[in-house]
């Protein structure tokens, strides 16, 4: 079994009397998609916020490449290899899509305090954000600035740019929200070889998108993890069913 | 220093605080639900004074120039509003603060333009001069303790207000989620433009008050209104509760190190070297202290969640 | 852009000309006018670091403007009247002063920030007013204008032309700072702080760097215009200035590179036509003032050269 990227142990969080996160223990393992699914509600986003750094969890540890990232905030977090789409799309809406790239590629070189040369002349910033750009198929759209993109292009740009990171694992929060079936199919299958960069912690809706996706699948249910396992066994997990169905249908 | 001193000045500092409470309640009832921060406030402080100031002279009663005052900076906020200020719900703050500065300048040459270039004074009251004995026999100037008293009462009527009836079971509302009570079919124009005109008839009811004991001129909200920021910032920006603690810490704070600041230096310096660094280092104390908590609480004593 | 560039060098020409004409007219009095605008121009530029690209609203640059001011001004009364290390001091101070306030204030945002920066301004100008040693109330005279190696800086020209290289430095110095690592790093921090600190950038030390060096420049600019009036008063520490600086940045265009000296000429120009027809020039400024904010968002540079693009 190859070694956790990312480690989730006893995970608690409360907000006054709802657990939001209940004891929640969880790893990423290399070269691996971990699906996290679970019904509206059951408190996926708080996870991701706590795993990110925006949410401190009342108790419980996290470690990201053995070490214990809990006390680091977000930018800290970041700056270990941890990438993060949004589910709602954050980017820069003035910057065209290059620059947004552009801007993971030049915080992954550390040098924000550079004041010197302009960015529009620097080679080393805009090529490895045309790769990335090429990449996700946006090429064509380098100069359009991202508030002008449409909702598929977004989201698109918003796993460019994690890619520009060159990321030890990607936390990606429903890269499929508001796709359509053609736009969810070939971000499937791109989210496919991108799991050879770095593993993916991957919450999301699209059940077609998981199950082909995901090496293992974790179900989230009122905050708590209630089953974990390869995919053909959460088809067929009863609690799981129940949850779900019974939630969904 | 006598006991007798010490108190008034500690009474002296709690009058301010409860002006500077009459000017912050408004501006952070605006901020709080409307989510605008108004530099005019202090305009609207003006026009209370120059009104109240204006017809206590024609009709030679303070009672009338005080009911003048508030009418006159309710009507003016409630115009304000309807004119400019509702443009402005929906627009980032630096068009606020760029917008409600403009109106400080149209304000000011406008009271400059009706009343000329000098100064108002107005008359204190036969019925509240002279001073009353307090427990201890401390002598103390009746007009102030009214003042005192006057506050706390606009204090707790705003609490009942907000807390009790039904426009402030609204304005909670409307704090909390605009679309929300625009759906269950409160006219959200309406009630807005109606707290406005509360916060500038506090504003200008405060006004008038100091009015009294300072003379009626251009400019002389702005000193105030900078100070009621402070105390909305100490005390949490849409929290009323905060306003009030941050007014009395404020205007204590101010009256008293003006007071103590420049003997405490004597012990250690000669005397007038020691009311220098002492006055200088007490107009400064207010901010110091602001800094020192936002150091702390970054969103106020009181921070109201959104 | 191009247009943009065109309007740019248009503006910066025009500057330079308008005090050879007057002198060539014979009109004096117009050389100071554009220095005034010069340097108002230059403080405008500095907030605009903070304002334009940071999206830091501080209302209370007129603190750095005043503090610049007094350094120059205390400094020609210790005998010490050589322009450069005046501006030197200036800068430092003002910087150092900029690092305590943005250190508390950059904790905060939005409105907590615009409130916190205008005390903190507030704060030194009380103190200025109450300390007696260097004029309190009544402020302090410059008994001659400080001096620059080879220039004779009374004459009119010759101290516009100081003031005029420095405004250009001080726009090189906010186009290299915008185009670089950093400007981007700054910018999106006013587009997207959440996005930011996702990549691994805090906003924080971004912002106070910028906030320093905003101060900086607008303390510079503090230091000439104590030259320019040979006085330095409290009110170049008053809130009122720190407004005006706003609305200068507001009218030429916010985070455009010559939005600060289009803001600033048109505002000096307001001044001295509406002030010659009317003593209630105030009045109609503000007037324009609530016009532009409410229906010409993009100032002077947005109406002519469009909508700003970013690469």
């Amino acid at each position: 079994m190859a070694e956790a990227v990312l480690a989730l142990s006893r995970l608690v969080k409360s907000f006054g009397a709802l657990k939001v996160t209940d004891d929640v223990t969880l790893d990423l393992r290399e070269g691996e998609v971990h699906a996290l699914i679970g019904p509206n509600g059951a408190g996926k986003s708080t996870l991701i916020h706590e795993i990110a750094g925006g949410v401190r969890p009342d108790s419980g540890t996290i470690h990201f490449c053995g070490r214990d990232i809990g006390a680091l905030d977000t930018a800290a977090r970041a700056k270990l290899g941890l990438a993060r789409s949004f589910q709602v799309s954050s980017l820069l809406p003035e910057f065209s899509a290059l620059r947004n790239v552009m801007l993971a590629v030049q915080a992954r070189q550390g040098s924000s305090f550079r004041f010197g040369r302009p960015v529009m002349r620097d080679a080393s910033l805009i090529e490895p954000a045309m790769a990335m750009l090429e990449k996700v198929g946006l090429e064509d759209r380098a100069v359009i600035p991202a508030a002008e993109l449409s909702h598929g292009e977004r989201r698109k740009l918003e796993i460019a740019m994690a890619m520009g990171l060159h990321p030890r694992a990607f936390l990606l929060d429903e890269p499929m929200a508001g796709m359509g079936p053609e736009g969810s199919k070939s971000l499937t299958h791109f989210l496919d070889g991108l799991r050879e960069e770095a593993p993916i912690l991957l919450v999301e809706h699209d059940m077609d998108a998981v199950f082909a996706l995901a090496d293992r699948i974790s179900v989230l249910f009122y905050g708590r993890i209630i089953a974990s396992g390869p995919p053909h066994e959460i088809r067929k997990d009863p609690e799981v069913q129940r949850a779900y169905l019974g939630e969904r249908a | 220093m006598s006991l007798a001193l010490f108190v008034e000045q500690v009474l002296n500092g709690v009058q301010f605080g409860v002006t500077l409470f009459l000017m912050a309640a408004g501006l952070t009832l605006v901020f709080g639900v409307m989510g605008l921060i108004n530099l005019a406030h202090g305009s609207l402080y003006m026009v209370g004074a120059f009104a109240c100031a204006a017809v206590a002279a024609w009709s030679g009663s303070f009672w009338l120039g005080l009911a003048a005052s508030i009418a006159a900076a309710a009507a003016a906020g409630a115009v304000v509003e309807w004119v400019v200020i509702r443009r402005l719900y929906d627009r980032d703050h630096l068009d606020q603060v760029l917008a409600t500065f403009a109106l400080i300048l149209i304000f000011s040459e406008a009271m400059r333009w009706l009343f000329g270039p000098f100064p108002l004074y107005l008359d204190m009251p036969g019925l509240l001069s002279g001073s009353v004995t307090l427990p201890g026999g401390i002598e103390y100037p009746l007009y102030r303790l009214t003042i005192i008293l006057v506050g706390i009462a606009v204090a707790a009527g705003l609490h009942l207000l907000i807390a009790r009836t039904r426009i402030g079971m609204r304005i909670r509302a409307g704090a909390s989620d605009r679309e929300m009570v625009a759906a269950l079919g409160v006219d959200i124009a309406t009630l807005y433009t109606i707290i406005f005109a509360l916060g500038a008839a506090l504003a200008g009811f405060a006004g008038a008050l100091v009015g009294v004991n300072q003379s009626v001129q251009v400019g002389m909200g702005e000193p105030v209104l900078i100070l009621a920021f402070v105390v909305i910032v100490i005390g949490g920006i849409g929290s009323l509760k905060g306003a009030l603690v941050g007014s009395l810490l404020v205007g204590v704070t101010d009256t008293m190190g003006r007071f103590l600041l420049p003997q405490i230096f004597s012990l250690v310096m000669d005397p007038s070297q020691a009311t220098t660094v002492g006055a200088a280092l007490a107009s400064m104390l207010i901010y110091i202290v602001m800094a020192l908590i936002l150091a702390f609480r970054p969103r106020g004593l009181f921070a109201v969640t959104s | 852009m191009e247009r943009e560039r065109w309007i740019n060098i248009a503006l910066a020409l025009l500057l330079l000309a308008a005090p050879l004409l007057a002198l060539a007219a014979g009109e004096a009095f117009y050389v100071t006018l554009a220095t005034r605008v010069a340097v108002l121009a230059l403080a405008a530029v500095g907030l605009n670091l903070a304002l334009g690209l940071g999206g830091l609203v501080s209302f209370g640059h007129a603190a750095f403007f005043g503090i610049g001011g007094y350094a120059a001004g205390i400094l020609a009364a210790q005998e010490m009247t050589a322009m450069p290390p005046i501006w030197i001091v200036a800068a430092l101070v003002a910087g150092i002063m900029a690092a305590f306030i943005g250190a508390v204030s950059l904790r905060t945002s939005g409105v907590y920030f615009i409130m916190i920066t205008l005390a903190f301004a507030q704060m030194i100008y009380y103190f200025v007013i109450s300390w007696p040693a260097y004029g309190g109330e009544d402020g302090l005279p410059l008994a001659v204008r400080n001096q620059f190696p080879f220039v004779n800086t009374l004459k009119p020209l010759p101290f516009f032309l100081i003031c005029y290289v420095l405004l250009l430095a001080g726009l090189l110095l906010f186009a290299w700072l915008r185009d670089g690592r950093f400007g981007a790093a700054l910018q999106a921090a006013r587009q997207n702080e959440t996005r930011l600190a996702a990549l691994g950038v805090s906003p924080f030390p971004i912002r106070l760097t910028a906030f320093v060096l905003s101060a900086m420049i607008t303390a510079v600019a503090g230091a000439l215009y104590a030259d320019l009036t040979r006085f330095v008063s409290p009110s170049m520490l008053s809130w009122h200035l720190s407004g005006e600086l706003i609305v200068i940045i507001i009218l030429g265009g916010t985070g455009r590179l010559f939005g600060p000296l289009a803001g600033a000429a048109l505002f000096v120009l307001m001044e001295f036509l509406l002030g010659s027809l009317t003593e209630r020039w105030q009045f109609f400024l503000g007037l324009v003032l609530l016009g532009t904010v409410l229906f010409a968002k993009g100032g002077l540079i947005g109406l002519i050269a469009g909508k700003a693009r970013n690469g």
